[in-house]
């Protein structure tokens, strides 16, 4: 066998269809987390109540 | 073996890099059964006695809405192989190639866990054991244990369906209640007769790929008893709130009328199957599969309605 040939990595060929797949999934994915950043924050805020201020500044 | 032969006995999936646009991710999630869920998870929520801040109710409700699609994308991706031979579910991501398999598998996964701590942390620990318990006993007891196994596999398996509205009064109350298990007890009775219709006039793609639903281990005449026997005891659940007062005048005069039409169509599905018109007895089958949903989300929006609209009228019994 060629040694040369050995390590090669099979890369997968993207095509502009997958690319732009991949946006989308990457848009929805950023969404998503901007989403749950801001329900984290929302909940973070209901839980603590008035005490959310109750910190040494 | 050396690693170039490796490579090129690769499927070419396995070289295909990430698959699927978020709208076929989307579409793993059963949003038109998640809507349902959602819905009835909401109604938990409103119907349940106390209060909960908007901002965890509508967390609760992300939560049930997300672990009901994650439940529905492990189905997906558990039942490919039959999903791939039955028209009503060829178009599916999975069977179309839309979205690997082991991708499903990894999205589903991640959002079940994801849902259960949300709503742990988030709402309250009853409400995110539920939650677990339905996600499990949709995909564990339902999909891989039941669906192939029996024909009773939609009747025990309905449960999971019929968590959601515990799952929102669990959220408000943080217990589980004889009110909350009313709501349950209705989907939970309801979901066989709705299935066994579709199942009615979908015989021939259950058949073909060896799921015993009941009209192709029973035959259709068995189903169709079976589908008025659900129905009669059905009805009666359906005014179980009214009994136990969290539901009034206006849902009670309705679940009536409603029962009534159900039962009606129940029992033409019957006597034209009796009657040996079997393509009569299918598109009657049909009929009752869509007014099965209409009756599902009328008798919960009213429900819903008389909470929130004011429109609540004790039912005085004697």
């Amino acid at each position: 066998m060629d040694e040369s040939k050995r390590y090669e990595i099979e890369r997968p060929e993207w095509t502009e269809e997958m690319l732009k797949e991949r946006r989308s999934r990457s848009k929805a994915m950023a969404w998503a987390l901007i989403g749950f950043m801001v329900l984290v924050f929302a909940v973070t805020l209901v839980k603590l109540g008035a005490n959310v201020m109750n910190r040494p500044l | 073996m050396s690693d170039i032969s490796i490579a090129s006995t690769k499927s070419p999936e396995a070289t295909h890099p990430n698959t699927g646009s978020a709208r076929d991710f989307f579409e793993l999630l059963k949003p038109r059964v998640m809507s349902l869920v959602v819905f009835t998870g909401l109604v938990g929520i409103v119907v349940a006695p106390g209060s909960i801040h908007p901002v965890i109710g509508f967390a609760a409700l992300l939560c049930i809405a997300v672990g009901a699609g994650a439940s529905g994308a492990l189905n997906m991706w558990y039942d490919a192989d039959i999903d791939a031979r039955m028209a009503r579910t060829t178009s599916r991501p999975i069977p179309q190639g839309r979205v690997n398999a082991g991708e499903a598998l990894g999205f589903g996964a991640t959002l079940s866990v994801a849902s259960v701590v949300a709503m742990g942390l988030f709402v309250n620990y009853t409400a995110a054991a539920l939650l677990a318990i339905t996600i499990g006993f949709y995909i564990f007891v339902y999909t891989m244990w039941l669906k192939r196994r029996t024909p009773q596999n939609i009747v025990i398996g309905g449960a999971a369906g019929a968590f959601p509205p515990m799952i929102g009064w669990a959220a408000v109350t943080g217990s589980v209640s004889l009110e909350s298990i009313v709501l349950f007890l209705i989907i939970f009775m309801w979901t066989p007769p709705h299935f066994w219709a579709l199942a009615l006039y979908r015989r021939g793609d259950y058949e073909e790929v060896n799921v015993p639903m009941l009209p192709v281990v029973a035959g259709k005449r068995e189903t169709r008893k079976q589908i008025l026997i659900y129905s009669l005891l059905l009805v009666p659940v359906t005014l179980a709130p009214v009994a136990l007062g969290f539901a009034g005048a206006i849902y009670g005069g309705s679940a009536i009328v409603l029962g009534l039409v159900f039962l009606t169509l129940a029992w033409q599905v019957w006597l034209t199957g009796e009657a040996g018109d079997e393509d009569k007895s299918d598109a009657r089958a049909k009929r009752l599969f869509g007014f099965s949903i209409f009756y599902l989300f009328m008798l919960f929006a009213l429900l819903l309605v008389e909470q929130v609209a004011g429109l609540f009228v004790p039912v005085a019994l004697i």
